[in-house]
């Protein structure tokens, strides 16, 4: 079975600032992968070429063994039909939430169903409660974003995304923008999600949820995957100097286990 | 002062003076849905990142707002038929000078609305698979058009002022059937007191509308 998504000499240039300097990576079928690197290395960067909210330099992108656009004397031509297709099959979910704060939970879990897909409104509901439910919002439906915590906010995000039934979501450090006790909750959530066999690739800073959820860490670095491997292999026994330095940095105060009964 | 006001004649007329008004109504009413119509799209071509959509946009719009609008009328008028190959009457060179006025206008409002909302909400949309018009009718316009409501109405009461200015070409609205009337009756200061008071009974409660929707905007947010 081919993967679901494969980047192959992923380039991406901002003016003179060559962010990514080729990226290849596969995902699998319902592999959860967890991309790690210091602030400014690019991770939103990839996230943001995956479905075209900023197009690639250089590079191919594959979906379900197939190329996204068209190759021409080396290079690729994308056609924006084919890319908003395309962004319809890949759930994102941001660190700033970006609920629509004129729909209630539900309309906005709705919304793609119904603008995007055209389902009919029978099965727009359907979607709206069951993706709802499935963030444990249900009893939320008729509040608008305003009226709900961050952590809700995030869920309400994250099942709008779902609502879509993508083949693969993407999380831009969809907790960095929480206060610290609303972080569990939506990653409770993230993680019902990858143990259903949701195909996931995320970033975030939660090491201790990347080592328990992820099947594999990618650590981002100048541009380029510097180290991957499972978990405990780039967490616990790092290689190289850059993956080292970077989690070092993470752990300079460190909890003891707090003895709760 | 002993000026003795004689209402009779504007009573005696108030079937031409209705027509008239009608007519105001008429000409405001076209002009502001056609210029609230184009404006958007002259907008979002003023708001676009294109040049080849933002320049042109630019130059019509400051065309408009930097010329006096009864020049344009004027020039729609007496100028425009000379350059275009067909006729036009006072009703169409008055609708063509007040809606570009109110596209130019509106179009303004419409670019500052949709500058205020967060470039997160058009990505929310896109990364969702809608297309730029879906992000822009679903997402964007209703919670800009919110924004943009008061703007809007202080706009549709300067369009209806404006309206009067298309007695100049002898468009029949109700400040032309004023002029006509009182040169006939003689009484020029009965007749436009009593425009002045229709437009004012108008277009008062329209302020005071838009005045307490602005307050209640305020205090809610
Ligand atoms: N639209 C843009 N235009 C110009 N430069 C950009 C743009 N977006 C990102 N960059 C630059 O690209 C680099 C990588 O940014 P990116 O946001 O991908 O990093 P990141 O790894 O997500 O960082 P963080 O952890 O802070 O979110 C940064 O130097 C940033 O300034
Ligand atoms: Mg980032």
């Amino acid at each position: 079975m081919s993967p679901v998504l494969r980047l192959e000499g992923l380039h991406k240039s901002f003016d003179n600032l060559e962010v990514l300097k080729g990226i290849d990576l596969e995902v699998a079928r319902g592999e959860v992968v967890v991309l790690l690197g210091a602030s400014g290395s690019g991770k939103s960067t990839m996230l943001r070429c995956i479905n075209f909210m900023e197009m690639p330099t250089a590079g191919r992108i594959h979906f379900d063994g197939d190329l996204v656009g068209r190759e021409r004397n080396g290079r690729v031509q994308y056609k924006e039909e084919e890319l908003t297709r395309l962004r319809a099959r890949v759930g994102m979910v941001f660190q700033q939430f970006n609920l629509f704060p004129h729909m209630t939970a539900l309309q906005n879990v709705m919304e793609g169903p119904r603008t995007v897909l055209r389902c009919d409104a029978r099965e727009c509901q359907r979607r709206g409660e069951t993706y709802l439910n499935k963030v444990g919002l249900g009893w939320k439906a008729n509040d608008y974003p305003a009226r709900l915590s961050g952590g809700q906010q995030q869920r309400v995000a994250i099942a709008r995304a779902l609502a879509m039934e993508p083949e693969i979501m993407l999380f831009d450090e969809a907790t960095s923008a929480l206060d610290p006790e609303l972080v569990g909750e939506v990653l409770e959530t993230m993680k019902g999600l990858a143990e259903e066999g949701k195909t996931m690739l995320i970033v975030t800073h939660e090491l201790g949820f990347a080592y328990t959820v992820a099947d594999r860490v990618l650590f981002l670095s100048e541009g380029r995957i510097l180290e991957q491997g499972t978990p405990s292999e780039v967490l616990t026994y790092p290689k190289q100097q850059g993956t080292k330095n970077f989690l070092r940095g993470h752990g300079t105060f460190r909890l003891p286990e707090p003895q709760i009964d | 002062m002993d000026y003795r006001w004689d209402f009779s004649a504007v009573l005696v007329n108030r079937a031409l003076l209705l027509e008239g008004l009608q007519n105001t109504l008429i000409l405001g009413t076209t002009c502001l849905a056609l210029g609230l119509f184009f404006g958007l799209f002259v907008g979002a071509a003023r708001y676009s990142a294109n040049r080849w959509l933002h320049d042109p946009a630019s130059v019509f719009v400051e065309v408009f707002r930097n010329t006096p609008v009864l020049v344009q009328i004027m020039w729609f008028f007496f100028a425009f038929p000379i350059i275009a190959p067909f006729q036009i009457n006072a009703f169409t060179a008055a609708t063509l000078g007040l809606t570009l006025n109110t596209v130019a206008f509106s179009s303004e409002i419409y670019r500052a609305g949709l500058q205020s909302i967060a470039r997160g909400q058009w990505e929310a949309g896109k990364a969702l698979g809608m297309t730029y018009w879906q992000q822009m009718r679903r997402v964007i316009l209703p919670q800009a058009i919110r924004r943009m409501l008061p703007a809007f109405m202080n706009r549709a009461v300067e369009l209806f002022k404006m309206t009067s200015l298309a007695s100049v070409i002898a468009y029949g609205e109700l400040m032309h059937k004023a002029k006509v009337i009182s040169t006939i009756a003689f009484n020029p200061i009965e007749m436009y007191t009593a425009v002045a008071l229709i437009f004012f009974a108008i277009l008062f409660p329209a302020t005071v509308l838009v005045r307490r929707f602005e307050t209640s905007r305020n205090v809610r947010s």
